[in-house]
């Protein structure tokens, strides 16, 4: 046996316009954690997908080696067969299946072509328990949260019976709770031998799990490190994720809040298909223009579904209460409305409710706002292409034009494109739901100083984030919801970890 | 930013400051709507030797657009359906049933403008109907146009008694077979006794190439000023002539049998029309905006149920249209009339590489789709080949042309 179980020489994959992988070496030692760093559109989840056979053999340049030997695959089946599993950065579950059904979708054994579903259904207990996942294996999976979906998908992986674990951005979704838990497992599966690739923006999370970090920079393999010996630091892995260093990240602000523009009283929002269950309850809050507010919470507390019932009642069958804005009772009842009003929001959900995935980039940006680039309801092309460029530029979109496909854009750059629209409606009140999901952290802060500047400019932002350390370093004020409530509010000075976390479980 | 330098460098023509596009990227972004041409021109290829080329004939030619507009402005109509991932099955039904209301109309007297404007109005009645129920009521396009087909089928056999409507005079079918030389009474400008030319398409051919030409020299100017990157000029110039010598020789055409055919000026202003309010409107940003995703549409902003509603009218409006050109093509209103309309629009489309995922499709390409159904229809008439024969020959070309698309599709990495 050798010492590494996956060996990569001299990648190279170039996709129309794109050279995504340059040349890229990695070396992955059996038994260990591997995280691979970079910025959106580095190619990292490019090259998790030559690995795993996603593009086939044929379709890359360069050579993989997987447990000692070339890999030559045509599909995904082909890696799996060989104990290669791979978790992508878009969950893809079926939503209406049931979680058993997820788990053994695609390799299950039958007899005469019949399936006995309840050897499946208990055999799939076994691996819930591994990943510490507490539902019924009938749920259907599209009742999940995301954090839970997760699991299903790792469930999923393991029922496979893998020897490496490819993990794409597994805890971009997941609170920091569910991240702990996630990475614990991960560091368990180290202990039995199961070897895992995980690609991740969170920094600190990679220098918690990691043995060995290899980071890529415009598709060049740039560095390699063990975490260990060479006391790997965040600010080493940024330096060579950027080429440059990055002093602060979450750049410096004086706030000085305004009047009250918007306040929601006694909202309350219910469930869409059971109309008893109320999925946000009483929730009033308040805010002041050129404020930041951020509402932190575990997952399914209700922040998405109060957002988006405010937001042209794009959630629930039914919600009661008031908001007000500006001391008036607007019309909220469809999205028009409520972006005649002020609003403009950023959905968490940037592959089903976020982006136009067969559309280029111009198209999604403008779609929001194509009454600013319209004259006598005629689009002015050339107007709609300088705009668009100019938020590519700004953004830093990584495409070779602004005709690109938003398909064909990597997980962080298909963010920043949501962000644009948003930014180019130009709305006095931003509610952007984890508005950093995915991104790299040089990013990061472009968004973090964008959003800061709307504030200064007046406008009033309301962040939705699963990240604390963001929630702390923005927001003006921290409201804490769990359970559809608000649990307490907090200001920026007296906010911190525990504080929220305490808010947010214990009362 | 290291990405920011254009992958698309300076074509082979190396124009200073103009970021061009390489022939490379612009053949392979294109190469779908260039094959469906390839496509057609290879069919009327492959029949020519059958029939000793009289499929290319000046006379054919004209006859092919007096037969088959009506599938060309169907098509217009239900590319739109399709794009927002509806469907309309009513068509042959709508248009049988217009048609006998408009010979109705017509033979009371009332005259050709009046009879069309009717139809027009009757259309987008029909269509506003079934985009309420479509639009409003949340029912599915297949099930409610499904009805629709049943519905205005029965109420032409009702109101026709099931006997066919005789037109009163000729007025009616100018529109579907006449031309506007003999509207005009325009003589032949040239005549030789056996070779005739009719000055209406000619001119109207140069007129438009010469449009054509300007307009698409201005907007590429204007892009080269705001520094968008453009084609070369080597290519651009190729693009524009072969562009105008085929509007040109299918003037010619025109001119050398019956001039130019009133149909072609029907087809193609609702083919102008439509194309722009697809490409250049803010509604038809909002059409395709639904189709490609329409829960981020609504949260961008867009009311996804008006555009649905829209989308019927206009498929009504143009079901209209095609009943008066159908209707007076036969000369009759027949209560079977418009048998299977449908099925031909909806193969237009899909052979015109409309995507069923939704959100994908134009109106040039269908028409080029309705050409090819066109042509095989025309090309197996030529060589008296039945009805049966061209079912079973349209069946493999639709099956085949979906096929490809996928396939190319597929390859280009779009799903
Ligand atoms: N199918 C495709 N067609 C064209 N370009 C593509 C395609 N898939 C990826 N790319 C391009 O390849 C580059 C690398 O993408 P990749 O998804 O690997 O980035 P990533 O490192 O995973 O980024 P992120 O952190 O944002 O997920 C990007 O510039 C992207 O636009
Ligand atoms: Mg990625």
């Amino acid at each position: 046996m050798d010492e590494y179980i996956l060996e990569i020489k001299n990648l190279t994959k170039e996709f129309p316009g794109v050279r995504a992988l340059d040349n890229v070496d990695l070396r992955v030692k059996r038994g260990e954690i591997h995280s691979i760093c970079g910025e959106n559109g580095a190619g990292k989840s490019t090259l998790m997908s030559v690995i795993s056979g996603v593009y086939p053999k044929g379709s890359y340049e360069g050579q993989v080696f997987f447990k000692g030997h070339e890999t030559a695959y045509h599909s995904v089946k082909d890696s799996e067969k060989e104990g290669l599993a791979i978790i992508h950065q878009e969950l893809a579950l079926s939503p209406y299946l049931s979680i058993y059904e997820n788990i053994f979708l695609g390799h299950m054994q039958t007899k005469f072509g019949i399936i006995n579903w309840d050897r499946y259904i208990k055999e799939s207990n076994k691996y819930l328990k591994i990943v510490g996942l507490n539902e019924p294996p009938e749920t259907i999976v599209s009742k999940l949260g995301v954090g839970k979906q997760q699991l299903v998908e790792i469930a999923r992986a393991l029922s496979k019976k893998a020897d490496i674990l490819i993990l794409d951005e597994p805890t971009s979704s997941l609170n920091d709770d569910e991240s702990e838990k996630l990475l614990d497992l991960i560091l368990e599966f180290k202990k039995q031998g199961i070897t895992s690739v995980m690609i991740s923006h969170k920094l600190n999370e990679v220098l918690k799990v990691a043995d060995t970090v290899t980071v890529l920079r415009d598709g060049k393999s740039v560095a390699s490190y063990d975490v260990k010996a060479d006391k790997l630091t965040e600010s080493r892995i940024i330096k060579d994720m950027v080429g440059r260093d990055l002093t602060h990240r979450f750049p410096d602000r004086k706030s000085q809040p305004g009047d009250t523009v918007m306040e929601v009283k006694n909202w309350t929002v219910y469930h869409p298909d059971f109309h008893k269950i109320k999925v946000v309850d009483d929730v009033s809050f308040f805010l002041r223009k050129g404020e930041i507010l951020a509402f932190c919470g575990p997952m399914g507390a209700g922040r998405t579904e109060l957002m988006m019932s405010i937001f042209g009642r794009s959630y629930g069958s039914r919600s009661e209460g008031e908001v007000l804005i500006n001391g008036k009772k607007p019309d909220l009842g469809s999205c028009r409305a409520a972006m005649n009003a002020g609003l403009g929001y950023i959905s968490e959900d940037r592959k089903s409710l976020g982006l136009i995935l067969i559309q280029d980039i111009k198209t999604n940006i403008s779609n929001a706002s194509l009454g600013k680039i319209s004259r006598f309801g005629i689009v002015e092309g050339h107007q709609e292409m300088l705009v668009a460029e100019k938020y590519r530029k700004d953004l830093n979109i990584r495409s070779p034009s602004v005709h690109q496909m938003t398909r064909n854009l990597s997980g962080g750059n298909q963010q920043k494109v949501v962000v644009s629209r948003s930014l180019m409606a130009d709305p006095d009140i931003f509610i952007v739901d984890e508005p950093t999901r995915g991104i790299d952290v040089g990013a990061k802060s472009e968004i973090y100083s964008i959003l800061n500047d709307m504030a200064a400019q007046g406008k009033s932002i309301i962040m939705v984030s699963s990240e604390l350390p963001e929630a702390l370093g923005m927001a003006d004020r921290i409201y804490v919801m769990n359970e559809g409530k608000i649990k307490g509010v907090l200001t920026h000075e007296e906010a911190t970890q525990e504080k929220i976390m305490h808010l947010a479980l214990v009362n | 930013m290291a990405m920011n330098n254009m992958s698309t460098n300076g074509g082979n023509m190396g124009d200073k400051n103009i970021r061009t596009i390489d022939f490379k990227t612009l053949f392979r972004n294109n190469i779908r709507n260039y094959s469906m041409f390839l496509i057609l021109a290879l069919i009327m290829l492959i029949f020519a030797p059958m029939v000793s080329w009289r499929n290319f004939g000046a006379r054919n030619l004209t006859n092919i657009f007096f037969q088959y507009s009506y599938v060309l402005i169907l098509a217009v109509g239900m590319v739109q359906c399709i794009i927002i991932l509806g469907i309309d099955l009513s068509v042959g039904s709508v248009c049988a049933f217009v048609g006998a209301l408009t010979a109705m109309i017509y033979n009371s007297g009332a005259g050709m403008p009046m009879t069309l404007a009717a139809a027009l109005v009757i259309g987008v009645s029909i269509g506003a109907f079934q985009g309420f129920w479509i639009a409003y009521m949340k029912i599915p396009a297949f099930i409610v146009t499904l009805a629709g087909m049943m519905l205005f089928r029965g109420l032409t056999y009702i109101v026709t008694n099931i006997n066919p409507i005789s037109l009163k005079d000729n007025g009616y079918s100018y529109l579907a077979t006449g031309t506007v030389d003999e509207v005009l009474k325009l003589g032949p400008i040239v005549d030789t006794g056996s070779f005739r030319l009719y000055p209406a398409s000619l001119v109207m051919g140069v007129a438009l190439v010469a449009l054509y030409i300007i307009s698409e020299v201005i907007a590429r100017n204007k892009k080269i000023a705001n520094g968008f990157e453009v084609s070369s000029t080597l290519i651009f110039i190729g693009k524009l002539a072969t562009i105008s010598a085929l509007v040109l020789v299918l003037a010619e055409r025109f001119a050398e049998y019956r001039g130019l055919p009133i149909v072609v000026l029907v087809v193609g202003t609702t083919v102008f029309v439509f194309h722009f309010i697809l490409n250049n409107t803010v509604l038809g940003r909002y059409i395709y905006a639904v189709g490609g995703n329409s829960r981020s549409a609504k949260l961008s902003g867009i009311n996804s149920e008006l555009i649905t509603f829209i989308v019927f009218c206009f498929m009504g409006m143009l079901a209209g249209l095609a009943a008066v050109i159908s209707t007076g093509y036969m000369n009759t209103a027949l209560p079977q009339a418009g048998l299977n309309f449908e099925l031909d629009a909806i193969a237009a489309c899909y052979i015109g590489g409309v995507s069923a995922g939704g959100g994908i499709g134009t109106v040039v390409g269908v028409i080029v789709g309705g050409l090819v159904m066109s042509a095989i229809n025309n090309g197996m008439s030529l060589m008296n080949l039945g009805q049966h024969y061209q079912y079973v020959v349209k069946a493999m070309v639709v099956l085949l042309a979906v096929f490809y698309d996928v396939y190319t599709r597929r390859k280009a990495g779009l799903g």
